[in-house]
């Protein structure tokens, strides 16, 4: 391997979806900038968010930050910091005005508005009698490509904008020198020579990593390398327990069908044709929270009642149930829904269960079971998106995480539908701001001449190692004991068993190497390091979830069914310790405070979850 | 819901034995391009994605290719496979016609590795017709407005994906690769034709060029090829049509909003 080629930016932004892209966009306005992506920016997995992106408009009914910041803070079953959570839901509606300004291609009212419509948790008080709350009209949509319009969108803006990309770049290591960072090592896949990109700073924004589940939504890309490469380096990871699981996956493929389906008026039934979520959740229904979905999907097919006695339930979106159960909003304007109707909002997921099912969802339900979707938890970071290096909220200079990577923390135990593609916007540009910032008022410092050689090693050692067994079957178990042991149940028995399995996997992966030993798209290689990845994400995931007795959100502890304010109203760090140890911390929730009557008394308070 | 409902995942677990024919280059190793063949077995619902992947996993790992989202929207795998431009991930086992199928890179642009293609004079020519919105007024505080049937005219071409499969299944493009190609085209229809845009007139010279859209023969391989469904010989059409007459034809003002 020949000697590494040297890069200088002022900043460096890893990743190129929706976070990446946004900050990119921010960040070159002022300050040289170049961004390192193993996918030409296209093919980022924003591309495949179809449902939309929340913002308190109020283009068709009456709505307002405040309500959505409510939503936010209940729908993340309140481990949620709650200044981040206020500045996301304001920010918002001007981030959503700067992407239609933008070209953004959005649906629109008769009256030439940005359209809206509902989506599972987002609603305001009923007018008239505010203590009750109804569902509102807030997710912008762009047919339902919304996250594909999103990518474009921005990608667009910085064809025009000229920002440099460094196309098919695989970060394999963060260049840290005395607690900051400055600058990354990356391969150039297409020729596998090494390269050192120095910087003032440095963002993560690489998105999820739902590979580490058997069945899931996310791309083959999503592995979370960012979160795994600080944490190799002392960083931790937060809120790791919190992983959701989407209700509605195509049945074994786990590709997902959005959301938008229920918020049509998508109606499931299992096996007996039975409404089940009534049980569930008598108010909400089908648009109750995807944690509240998932785990009723599976408390039916434990009851024998999923369809044929098998793994799945049934999502039905034909227009005739839509109308006998009068569960679309248009109903309220005395309409009726058709299958133009249907194909034009939801032409996307049709498209996939034709595809991928062989089934015409205008005439069949869908057979649907959750899919692991969401990371709430990733590198921890506050709301300027600087990273903390530990639970006390102390920051490491040069290194910021936005997106998906990130836990800032705006989804605590359980996102809302539609509300990532506006942390990736709002957090996204705050990262581009605060990064040229950064580096406007910070000068280069030195990085080692032998920034790269950990790297090299890395990969001679992999391309040197006998294959002992195959890294495919290392994965493939991993997936599994995660989704049996760590999904969306767990229990004390089960938590120990996937994290002896982890350690064991961890031993064999270490031992065994790849078959490709060539430079040219070695991508048995880098999946091989990504695989890496998983695996200590994974651990992390298992020790936050073993740390964690009490159910809250996506979190799910058979052993401890209830939730506890009291012992576990805190965010869980996670730290390497050591090669397969990790350490436990806590950090307080950001509450905010109000006055009422002379007194102090918080401003969202705490409710049982019910929908 | 009342009928009964035959449980559509029969099937799921039957599997059959496929031979792939792969196309095989490694620069490193290879002088030329040579086919390899594999015995896979397979089930129905996979797809070709899968299928490939499996030989990759359990077979040779040093299969070149590109994949990311495995549902058709992020545009890495576009192949040819049986003669035909696809995306790996779009095609299932079960819609094969036969036990054998051949793969190989999409033509007309250089061979990396296997079935990598270098993907860079494609963007190249996707840059080269300013494909973002220019609008140089002031932005209002809110949205600037548009009226469905204005935000309909041009929906078709934001269904892109930017996949190569048209590009590289037209025939003009193969014989000359400075042409822009229909990937670019439809791109430059997506803003020509959006009310919110000023920049339509340039964007027509540039596709008036000598390498622009005369070169298009309307042989139809683009839109048979394109994954996304999207129509993109009409969208040609539609860009010639404007070059011609001069006029774009869109929702007038006078049925836009008040
Ligand atoms: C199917 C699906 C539907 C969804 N629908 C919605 C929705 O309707 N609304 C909503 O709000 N959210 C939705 N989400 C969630 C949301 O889309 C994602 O959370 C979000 O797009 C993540 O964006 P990101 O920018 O953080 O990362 P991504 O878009 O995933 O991008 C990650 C980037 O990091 C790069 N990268 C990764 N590792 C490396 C490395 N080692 N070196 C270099 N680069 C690297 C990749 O190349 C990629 O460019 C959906 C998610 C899925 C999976
Ligand atoms: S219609 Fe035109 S662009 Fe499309 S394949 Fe034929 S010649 Fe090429
Ligand atoms: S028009 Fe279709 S085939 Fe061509 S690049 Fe776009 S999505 Fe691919
Ligand atoms: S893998 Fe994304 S389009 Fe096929």
């Amino acid at each position: 391997m020949s000697t590494p080629t040297y890069h200088r930016f002022e900043t460096i932004i890893v990743g190129s979806g929706g976070a990446g892209l946004m900050a990119a966009l921010h960040s070159s306005k002022e300050v040289g900038t170049a961004v390192v992506s193993k996918l030409y920016p296209m093919r980022s997995h924003t591309g495949a968010a179809a449902g939309g992106i929340a913002a308190a408009l109020s283009n068709i009914e009456e709505d307002s930050w405040e309500n959505h910041a409510y939503d936010t803070i209940k729908g993340g079953d309140y481990v949620v910091d709650q200044t981040p959570v206020e500045i996301l839901c304001r920010e918002a509606v001007e981030c959503i005005y700067d992407l239609e300004h933008m070209g953004l291609p959005f649906d629109r009212t008769p009256d030439g508005r940005i359209s809206q419509r509902r989506f599972g948790g987002h609603t305001r008080p009923v007018p008239g009698n505010p203590s009750k709350r109804e569902p509102v009209m807030r997710s912008c949509h762009a047919a339902d490509r919304t996250g594909h319009m999103i990518l474009q969108t921005l990608y667009q803006q910085c064809i025009k904008q000229g920002v440099t990309f460094f196309d098919e770049y695989h970060m394999l290591d963060l260049i840290m020198v005395e607690g900051e960072c400055r600058g990354i090592v990356a391969i150039e896949i297409a020729t596998g020579r090494l390269h050192v990109f120095h910087a003032k700073s440095v963002l993560l924004a690489t998105g999820g990593f739902g590979r580490m589940f058997k069945v899931s939504s996310n791309a083959f890309a999503l592995t979370g390398d960012g979160p795994a490469i600080a944490y190799r380096h002392g960083i931790p990871v937060e809120d790791m327990e919190f992983y959701q699981f989407h209700p509605t996956g195509i049945y074994r493929l786990g590709v997902l069908l959005t959301e938008g389906c229920r918020g049509d008026g998508g109606i499931m039934f299992n096996g007996k044709g039975e409404r089940f979520m009534e049980t569930y959740a008598p108010n909400m229904k089908e648009l109750a929270s995807r944690d509240v979905c998932s785990r009723s999907i599976y408390q039916e097919v434990r009851a024998g009642r999923g369809v044929s006695g098998k793994d799945f339930v049934y999502l039905d979106i034909r227009p005739s149930t839509i109308n006998k159960y009068k569960s679309s909003p248009i109903h309220r304007d005395g309409l009726e829904v058709d299958d133009h109707f249907i194909e034009s909002r939801l032409s996307e997921s049709l498209e996939l269960s034709r595809t991928y099912l062989g089934i015409d969802p205008l005439k069949e339900p869908m057979p649907i079971q959750p899919t692991a979707h969401y990371a709430m938890g990733g590198t921890p970071t506050d709301f300027d998106t600087r990273v903390f290096r530990n639970a006390a909220g102390e920051v490491v200079p040069g290194l910021y995480a936005a997106g998906e990577t990130a836990c800032v923390s705006v989804h605590g135990a359980n996102r809302l539908g539609t509300n990532s593609l506006v942390d990736l916007v709002v957090f996204g540009r705050r990262a581009g701001k605060a990064m040229a910032q950064y580096a406007k008022s910070h000068d280069f410092k030195e990085i080692p001449k032998d920034a790269a050689v950990p790297t090299k090693k890395m990969i001679e050692g992999a391309l040197a190692k006998p294959r002992t067994e195959p890294w495919v079957r290392i994965r493939d178990e991993l997936q599994t004991v995660m989704m049996d042991d760590c999904g969306v149940y767990r229990t004390a028995e089960g938590l120990a068993n996937a994290r002896q399995s982890v350690a064991s996997l961890k031993k064999r992966y270490e031992l065994t190497g790849i078959q490709d030993k060539g430079t040219i798209f070695n991508t048995g290689l880098l999946e091989y390091l990504e695989l890496g990845c998983l695996i200590d994400l994974a651990a992390a995931t298992v020790a936050s979830a073993e740390s964690r007795k009490e159910s809250r959100g996506a979190h799910s502890r058979e052993d401890f069914p209830d939730r506890d304010d009291v012992k576990h109203f805190n965010h869980t760090f996670a730290t390497k310790d050591g090669d397969f140890d990790v350490k436990i911390d806590t950090r307080a929730v950001d509450v905010i405070y109000i006055e009422k009557d002379g007194q102090q008394v918080p401003k969202y308070p705490l409710e049982v979850r019910k929908y | 819901m009342s009928e009964e409902l035959t449980d559509p995942t029969k099937g799921y677990l039957s599997t059959r034995i496929l031979t792939v024919q792969l196309k095989r280059y490694d620069p490193e190793k290879d002088r030329e391009p040579h086919w390899q063949e594999f015995k896979v077995e397979a089930r129905p619902i996979d797809r070709v994605l899968d299928v490939l992947m499996k030989v990759k996993w359990d077979q040779d790992d040093t299969i070149g290719l590109r994949k990311s989202c495995g549902q058709g929207i992020c545009g890495s795998d576009a192949m040819r496979i049986n003669g035909q431009n696809n995306l790996a991930c779009k095609m299932l086992v079960q819609n094969l016609k036969s036990d054998k199928i051949t793969v190989e890179p999409i033509l007309g642009l250089p061979v990396i590795k296997d079935l990598i293609v270098d993907m860079k004079p494609f963007f190249d020519h996707y840059k080269s017709i300013m494909p973002f919105l220019v609008n140089t007024d002031p932005a209002p505080t809110t949205e600037r407005l548009q009226t469905p049937a204005q935000r309909e005219r041009f929906d078709e071409g934001t269904k892109c994906i930017l996949c190569a499969c048209c590009t590289t299944a037209c025939p003009p493009f193969w014989g000359n690769r400075e042409y822009v190609g229909p990937a670019a085209i439809v791109n430059a229809h997506r803003f020509i034709f959006d009310s919110r845009d000023q920049a339509a007139s340039e964007r027509l010279e540039i596709l008036n060029d000598a390498e622009g859209v005369w070169r298009c023969r309307t042989v139809f391989n683009c839109t048979s090829a394109c994954p996304r469904g999207i129509k993109v010989t009409q969208l040609i059409s539609e860009v010639k049509r404007a070059l011609i007459t001069g006029v774009l034809d869109m929702p007038q003002e006078a049925e836009v909003l008040a």
